[in-house]
């Protein structure tokens, strides 16, 4: 019989307040964000432009995100060879890894003295550009075709072993496996992943600030950057702010009749392969794979080769930003920790459906929606220059949520179902309870939690540009480098930011893994 | 003495009432077929379940709403009785201070235990390194520490094997004699009625009965006990 609950404990009143606390928070700022936006009348063409680009490029990166991650993953899933396991765990990467640290990858092969336009020159022909909408959607799938990859992958594996040794003593041929097993699989599984990535896409911003912009490749997120920063024209950044809002509500509403995959943690290292048919097959396997990985690991090896050497000589303004983001990312990091182990805690205990809700609140405010509403409503109390880095901390905290509370939830129903009323039987409550139980069941995931939320605030580029800082963090020092045509200081920029990024993540899910 | 007052209680099409009084010291088996509300009544007295009506009381005293860890009550579950990532030590000791700071001479009275119960030696030990068998002695050890005059058991020691639940119950009724508990023991096994409980309380059609002699009841079962029985 179903233990039931009737008293509020003080982790559900806990729970409750940190819950209530968030939608207060993210609420209020998009109250203020409505208020502020007087409808939608101040929006020109311009501005519609923008709306229908973010759709537009988020469904094209979606797709071939998508679609090019079904060849890699089916490859990955029947071959095995030696690096496979590396190149698996490399594909879960590009979640970590500092966006802004990849477009400098992205421009060191494909920018102008990039090799590939090296190589077209020599060859006479006509050179390719990665700014504007092919580069915004370039970036794009670079960034989410690993992950779609890992989901389509978990697809493969979740085909049981008996169904592939069925289908072998049938004398199934390839295109056989492919209509009884693999396509309804897939079936299954790409509306999830295309949702995704869309989602992602949507409110894409730093890829947009570096390579878009102009008429052609302006997302929303970075015109609501612009009509702040360059027009300070805050009704209008509040009206793209109220149809960012609209656009995140209507996807989301979508991913209620699509179930989008958890797109990390284990579950990649089953034993059984489907059948490896041999012929072209094998050749056209290692084909996709060493693309795959080259699309993967060559830009980020060309920013490595040019930035490594470059480290030692940076100025020291680098390394004030890199402590200042580290601190930065630290704080981030503890509150997203401690906000959602609160929630997960309370949620575990069942009963408030609404407290989950709240969790998933970051998920339609996107970073500059928030950091525009929360301007708006301190701006009469702190100087710009002030709100800068609490606001940035704040919010990537915020944004790490829904990730932490992923990873937390289902282990802290395991923790409540097993132990929850031994625990209450020895009437271990509080602090005692927190030590003794709470922290040692939950290390891993809350590790694995507390790593993510780092590396994440470690690496963002978002809210920090709407406040002009004299005190910048790493990946804003990055890009102002960037600007300033400072190539080989922005390139050892970046391998130090990708460096504390992967560093912040390992030390966290390292610390959780051995508590 | 434990007494259910008017008790009722209803999660959707379940309910169970129990009016009924276990006299103190007395071994009490609860038997009936499954989803009959056996757990739900020790969930009652555990305090993990509120009742929607009546009281329930202990000497006395009424416990209805007083958290599970202030309750006269010691439990013991089918498993996770002890925390894995805690030693035999830690384990036993939280049964004295829930927040494990434990004194010396507290220390003391834990290895006293473990002596008792034939585990001297294995305070550093974790669950994982222990048997199945030393893990209910360790589960057994803390009941004895804690001392509490009720002692429910929710089909714990239902997973091991007959030889080791014959010595877990003789270990158990030690105990039970040194504390005085009064125990209430949910099992499907007559035979552990029989052999441990001279009382049993039948849960059926929604009713927890007032305990009577086990044998008999064993002997002659009402028709919905004996479809149990087999």
């Amino acid at each position: 019989m179903a233990a039931g609950i009737f008293r509020l404990t003080r982790a559900e009143g806990g729970g409750a307040a940190a819950a209530a606390a968030l939608a207060l928070l993210i609420g209020g700022t998009l109250l203020a964000v409505a208020w502020a936006a007087q409808g939608l009348s101040g929006l020109g063409p311009w501005d519609w432009r923008a709306v229908w680009f973010t759709l537009w490029q988020a469904a094209v990166s979606a797709t071939l995100s998508a679609g090019l991650a079904v060849p890699v993953a089916r490859a990955l899933a029947r071959r095995r060879f030696p690096g496979r396991a590396a190149l698996v765990t490399l594909l879960g990467a590009p979640f970590i890894l500092p966006v802004i640290v990849a477009i400098m990858g992205l421009i060191a092969v494909l920018g102008r003295n990039g090799a590939i336009n090296a190589a077209l020159r020599a060859l006479g022909l006509p050179e390719v550009s990665i700014y504007g909408w092919q580069g915004v959607i370039l970036a794009h799938v670079f960034f989410n075709l690993p992950l779609s990859v890992r989901l389509v992958l978990q697809g493969w594996q979740a085909i049981p072993a008996e169904r592939f040794r069925l289908a072998a003593s049938l004398g199934f041929a390839p295109r056989d496996v492919a209509r009884h097993l693999e396509r309804p699989m897939l079936r299954g599984v790409l509306p999830g992943v295309w949702l995704a990535v869309f989602l992602v896409c949507l409110t894409s911003f730093t890829v947009a600030l570096a390579l878009g912009g102009g008429p052609r490749a302006t997302t929303v997120e970075l015109a609501i950057y612009q009509a702040f920063r360059f027009d300070f024209d805050l009704g209008r950044a509040a009206s793209l702010g109220l149809v960012q809002i609209g656009i995140c509500v209507a996807a989301m509403a979508l991913a209620r009749w699509i179930a989008i995959p958890a797109g990390f943690g284990a579950g990649l290292d089953a034993d059984h392969r489907p059948m490896a048919p041999g012929g072209w097959h094998r050749i056209s396997d290692t084909l996709v794979i060493t693309a795959a990985a080259g699309f993967l690991i060559w830009p980020m090896a060309a920013v490595i080769a040019r930035g490594l050497p470059r480290i030692p000589a940076l100025p020291p303004e680098v390394w004030e930003a890199a402590l200042r983001s580290v601190v930065m990312a630290l704080i981030s990091a503890l509150l997203a920790m401690a906000l959602s182990l609160v929630l997960a805690l309370s949620l575990a205990r069942g009963r408030m459906g609404w407290v989950e809700t709240a969790g998933m609140l970051p998920l339609i405010a996107s970073p500059l929606v928030l950091g525009t509403g929360l301007f708006i409503l301190l701006r009469g109390w702190f100087a710009p220059q002030a709100l800068a880095l609490p606001v940035t901390v704040a919010i990537n905290a915020v944004m790490a949520l829904p990730f932490g509370l992923r990873a937390l939830i289902p282990a802290a129903r395991t923790l409540h179902g097993d132990y929850g009323r031994l625990a209450d039987s020895l009437d271990l409550r509080g602090w005692a309870r927190l030590r003794l139980l709470t922290l040692p069941r939950l290390a891993r995931p809350l590790g694995f939690a507390g790593g993510l939320a780092a590396a994440l605030a470690m690496g963002d580029l978002g809210v920090i540009t709407l406040f002009a800082s004299d005190r910048p963090t790493l990946p804003l020092q990055l890009y102002q480098l960037m600007n300033a045509y400072r190539m080989d200081d922005a390139s050892g920029c970046a391998v130090l930011l990708m460096a504390i990024s992967f560093g912040l993540f390992w030390m966290f899910d390292r610390g959780g893994r051995l508590a | 003495m434990l007494e259910f007052d008017a008790v009722r209680v209803t999660r959707g099409p379940f309910t169970l009432s129990a009016d009924l009084t276990v006299p103190t010291g007395a071994r009490v088996a609860v038997i009936g077929p499954s989803g009959s509300g056996k757990s739900t009544l020790l969930s009652l007295v555990g305090g993990f379940l509120a009742p929607d009506r009546g009281r329930i009381r202990v000497d006395g005293r009424d416990i209805t709403a007083l958290p599970p860890g202030r309750r006269p009550v010691s439990m013991l579950f089918q498993d996770q009785n002890l925390f894995p990532h805690l030693t035999v030590a830690q384990n036993v000791g939280l049964g004295l201070r829930p927040d494990g700071r434990l004194s010396d001479p507290q220390r003391a009275r834990v290895a006293q235990v473990l002596e008792e119960v034939g585990l001297e030696g294995m305070e550093t030990r974790r669950p994982a390194n222990l048997s199945g068998g030393q893990q209910g002695r360790v589960a057994l050890a803390r009941v004895l520490l804690r001392a509490r005059p009720l002692l429910l058991l929710d089909e714990a020691f239902a997973a091991l094997g007959p030889a080791l639940k014959a010595e877990m119950l003789a270990l158990l009724g030690r105990i039970a004699d040194q504390t005085g508990a009064t125990v209430l023991m949910v099992t499907h096994d007559p035979d552990d009625a029989r052999s441990f409980a001279p009382q049993t309380i039948l849960v059926e059609g929604g009713m927890a009965h007032p305990p009577v002699p086990t044998g008999p009841l064993l002997d002659n079962p009402p028709p919905g006990l004996r479809a149990y029985l087999g």
